[in-house]
């Protein structure tokens, strides 16, 4: 927590530690639509991640890394925007073993070699 | 600087696989993930805020005080590979504190497979991730042994035995510092994965809520 670093994570986010929704580290979020006067209404660690996830389609640990803001409180605050429709959260509920998905995987992979 | 994961697709129509590395601490995670990732790995440290139920709060760098929360700063890095405009790669390498295991649980959930780097000079130091995977995880995964000096010290057989490996298990050889071999290793972990859950064996990701259909058994079209 660089921009609050006396305040304890939990007062950031009302006591919870979960959010509406559970975000795996790797999900994507994106914007949609920069809303300046809805930015200035928000606390410091929120307005960073809503700021950053408008100019960079990011990862939520991407997010909290850059924005100095701690793993659980990125999530329970992403969480909330997503339900307020201020970002985008990529569908979590698709199978990690999806056989298609991993065979673009692979092929990406051995490009890159 | 240039973004390769465009923010005008909408995450909707992007997809993020993740994978795991895991291994004790030195083993070399770290350089693997730098070997492909197109970012420096992010060194960032993660904050657990939890009652202290599964964190030892007497823990020399645990924090927290006897408050019955425990605030534990982790160290976890992870790098990216952009391999389409609609699909990112993640790797994230484990906390090299073996303790951390509410982290290995959340790193693992969702995960396409694991990678487990051993270090032969030090095999001791990865028993715990060998162990997570086989006992604690339903996340495939391979061992490759890294190999430091560019050589192999140990036929594989005879650190199979000493890691005790489940002979279904994949053990190869890896140049951590190599980005081909890096590929070699990670499609490896894949095509394992692959084989693992293909038709109606796929296993369920551990720990996931109940509520949250997060593995849909999707039609193998293999």
């Amino acid at each position: 927590m660089t921009a609050n670093p006396w305040v304890r994570p939990y007062v950031l986010t009302g006591g919870r530690t979960r959010g509406r929704r559970h975000l795996l580290v790797h999900t994507l979020v994106s914007g949609r639509g920069y809303d300046a006067a809805f930015a200035a209404r928000l606390l410091p660690e929120a307005r960073a991640l809503y700021d950053r996830v408008h100019t960079h389609g990011e990862s939520v640990a991407e997010l909290s890394a850059h924005c100095g803001v701690s793993l659980g409180v990125t999530r329970v605050l992403l969480a909330d925007l997503a339900a307020g429709d201020r970002v985008l959260i990529a569908a979590e509920h698709t199978s990690p073993y999806d056989p298609r998905v991993l065979e673009r995987v692979i092929d990406g992979l051995r490009e890159l070699a | 600087m240039v973004y390769a994961s465009s923010p005008d697709l909408p995450p909707t129509r992007r997809t993020s696989v993740k994978l795991v590395v895991a291994g004790g601490f030195g083993v070399g995670k770290t350089t693997l993930v730098e070997a492909i990732s197109e970012i420096p790995a992010v060194n960032t440290e993660a904050w657990m805020t939890q009652a202290a139920k599964t964190v030892d709060p007497l823990a020399p760098d645990g924090g927290g005080g006897g408050d019955g929360k425990t605030t534990t700063t982790v160290a976890m890095d992870f790098g990216r590979v952009t391999l389409a405009s609609d699909l990112v790669l993640y790797l994230f390498g484990t906390p090299g504190q073996d303790r951390f295991w509410p982290m290995w649980d959340d790193l693992c959930r969702g995960a396409s497979g694991a990678l487990v780097l051993v270090d032969t000079r030090r095999l001791d130091v990865s028993f715990a991730a060998v162990n997570y995977f086989e006992n604690d995880s339903d996340v495939p995964f391979t061992v490759a042994v890294n190999l430091f000096e560019g050589r192999q010290t140990h036929p594989l057989p005879d650190i199979r035995d000493a890691l005790q490996l489940d002979p279904a298990v994949p053990l190869t050889t890896c140049d951590a510092r190599d980005r081909g071999s890096v590929v070699a290793a990670l499609t490896g972990t894949l095509g394992h994965t692959l084989d693992r859950t293909a038709g109606s064996g796929a296993p369920r990701i551990r720990g996931g809520p109940a509520a949250e259909p997060v593995h849909p058994m999707t039609p193998s079209t293999r």
